[in-house]
């Protein structure tokens, strides 16, 4: 297995009424190209600033520290190995290139924050200095760096939120697909349909012209879907994007992220605070608590001889079809 | 002897300027300490019984008895002195409180509003209902917003609690809270339901946490019961086409447990 990226001692830390809270603490791990990888965790465990690290997308009050390397066809051989670059110390983050740096897509899905995004040299930062260091900034992503839209797709938990409520459904894909793929507005939109129909969204001629509200929650979230595949990313995030649907809406999209990572070989990253649904769907899982990485493991292992008690302790709060009733445990009923 | 029937229940609302039927001609039963969930997808209506039974919303058609009274017909002062008996408990407390309030504050309106207590009896009130729902009497000075969502949820049901209610309607109540939290917000409730015979209307979209802690379920689809019973019957052999949807699409955990 090769490795898509390859994260290091990840450092992020919020400022909450001027104090710093720490939301990961030096999280280390591989994400293995072609592999699906869930991340789970209850709330408070990081999970979801690790997704949005990896995406670039951190807002700009967030401390951040360590390493995310990309391994991108283009740029994959030839590299030395980490250890050796001499700009990963955290000491000297403005040597880092930075994900700001880069122009990053300006994707529908990436909530228009774009070129704001993780600027080391401005804003909040000038003159808070720390030991003579700006801790800030450490994302050495080699010569082409990962671009959101292109190389990572993001879905989020709440697809309105992700989606412009006043673009019609196959504007807001053909876009994406125009922005990143360079093809002509008519071949966009062709594009668009397309991916309408590759999340099975029925009469996707029709749903091109329609607005979001028009649609409900699970085809909204389908069509989050379509735009975030829209321009072929290596990597597909998805940060709790099954959370505010219903069990049979989040089956059916479970299901389509399944077909969709197989039939275009993505990467996927699957952020879940539900450890049986994550289960259905990755090979590995990742357990985080507190901002630390607790466990990490094929999902057979994960479920079947955890070795951290709060994974144990995680996996027995879980209940299924066939746990035994509250109330019988406790030996009374009605 | 039941505490809660409602008969033949409809409302329909608008949408798109055609009229459409939330509940259609639903029919269930509740008695003395017993828990029944509703399920269903989203849409099928069981929100919206929540809300007729508790009298935020009108039904257009139906009955319901609460208590061995026509409730419907219940208004002014009946209506309040009876809604004492009748709480609830949604997904997110926070929104529910006064997010600046303190905890005291919360469960000092029931007792004054319901008449429960005189007010120098108040205080010493207030602290055996936190100590009852497993919380430390010293979070009665806290500020609603400065706590955590499970103790949030407790003070919830400590205020559920308040006015000595023979039902409460939890509405998706442990939907938000975090694994670990809900198993301990989940015992709280049986261990409440078994020391004060109190009846459950239990809302959740969850099949596992409805086996869990319901003993009976009524299925909804589209407005409309698709089919009842056993909570444990129901779902290890559902009949229904949503039925076996609902238990389909429940991801399984497969564990070869020692």
């Amino acid at each position: 297995m090769t490795a898509l990226l390859s994260i290091r001692d990840l450092r992020v830390a919020y400022r909450r009424d001027g104090i710093e809270v720490p939301a990961l603490k030096g999280i280390s791990l591989d994400v293995e190209a072609g592999e699906r990888l869930a991340i789970i965790g209850e709330s408070g465990s990081g999970k979801s600033t690790l997704a949005l690290a990896v995406a670039g997308l951190l807002a700009g009050g967030a401390e951040i520290g360590g390493l995310v390397d990309w391994f991108l066809p283009a740029s994959a051989g030839a590299k030395a190995p980490l250890s050796v670059l001499p700009d990963i110390s955290p000491s000297r983050g403005k040597m880092g290139s930075s994900v700001a740096g880069s122009p990053l897509a300006t994707s529908k899905i990436g909530e228009g924050r774009d070129h704001e995004l993780i600027s080391p040299l401005e804003g909040e930062m000038s003159g808070r200095t720390e030991g003579g260091a700006v801790e800030r900034q450490l994302f050495h992503l080699h010569d082409k760096p990962a671009r959101l839209g292109r190389d990572i797709g993001f879905v989020f938990q709440d697809p309105s939120s992700s989606l412009d409520p006043v673009m019609p459904i196959g504007k807001q894909i053909a876009e994406v697909v125009h922005t990143h793929l360079g093809l002509s507005w008519p071949d966009s939109f062709a594009q668009a349909k397309t991916l309408l129909d590759r999340v099975r969204l029925p009469d996707p001629e029709a749903v091109l012209h329609v607005y979001p509200h028009q649609l409900s929650g699970g085809q909204k979230q389908r069509v989050a879907i379509a735009a975030a595949i829209a321009a072929g990313p290596k990597l597909l995030i998805a940060d709790e994007a099954t959370s505010a649907l219903d069990t049979i809406v989040q089956a059916e999209i479970v299901s389509l992220i399944r077909r969709l990572v197989a039939e275009d070989g993505m990467t996927l990253l699957f952020i879940s605070h539900d450890i049986a649904l994550a289960a259905t769907l990755a090979d590995r899982i990742a357990v985080l608590r507190h901002g630390e990485l607790i466990e990490l493991g094929e999902t057979d292992q994960i479920l079947n001889a955890p070795r951290h008690a709060y994974t144990r302790a995680l996996l027995d709060a879980h209940l299924g079809l066939d746990t035994e009733p509250l109330f019988h445990r406790q030996g009374a009923s009605a | 002897m039941t505490v809660l029937a409602v008969s033949n229940l409809a409302k329909r609302y608008r949408r798109g300027g055609k009229p459409f039927a939330a509940v259609d001609d639903v029919s269930f039963e509740i008695g003395p300490a017993e828990t029944l969930a509703l399920a269903g997808p989203s849409g099928s209506g069981k929100s919206t019984i929540a809300r007729l039974v508790l009298r935020l919303t009108e039904p257009d058609a139906g009955r319901i008895d609460f208590e061995s009274t026509d409730f419907l017909a219940l208004s002014g002062a009946a209506l309040r002195a009876r809604r004492a008996r009748l709480q609830m408990v949604f997904q997110d407390p926070l929104a529910a409180f006064n997010p600046r309030a303190t905890v005291a504050r919360v469960l000092d309106d029931p007792l004054r509003i319901h008449n429960i207590a005189p007010r120098a009896e108040r205080r010493h009130r207030i602290a055996a209902l936190l100590e009852r729902v497993g919380l430390d009497a010293g979070l009665a000075a806290r500020a609603i917003h400065e706590i955590s969502g499970g103790q949030r949820q407790r003070v919830a049901i400590a205020r559920a609690i308040a006015t000595r209610p023979s039902l409460i309607v939890l509405d998706e109540a442990v939907s938000a809270l975090d694994v670990s939290v809900r198993g301990q917000i989940l015992e709280l409730l049986l261990d409440l339901q078994r020391q004060e015979r109190i009846a459950y209307l239990f809302i959740s979209h969850d099949l596992g946490v409805i086996r869990a802690v319901a003993h009976r379920v009524v299925i909804l689809d589209a407005g409309r019961v698709a089919e009842s019973g056993d909570a444990r019957a129901v779902i290890a052999n559902p009949q229904s086409a949503i039925g076996k949807a609902l238990v389909e699409a429940t991801p399984r955990l497969t564990r070869n447990r020692p």
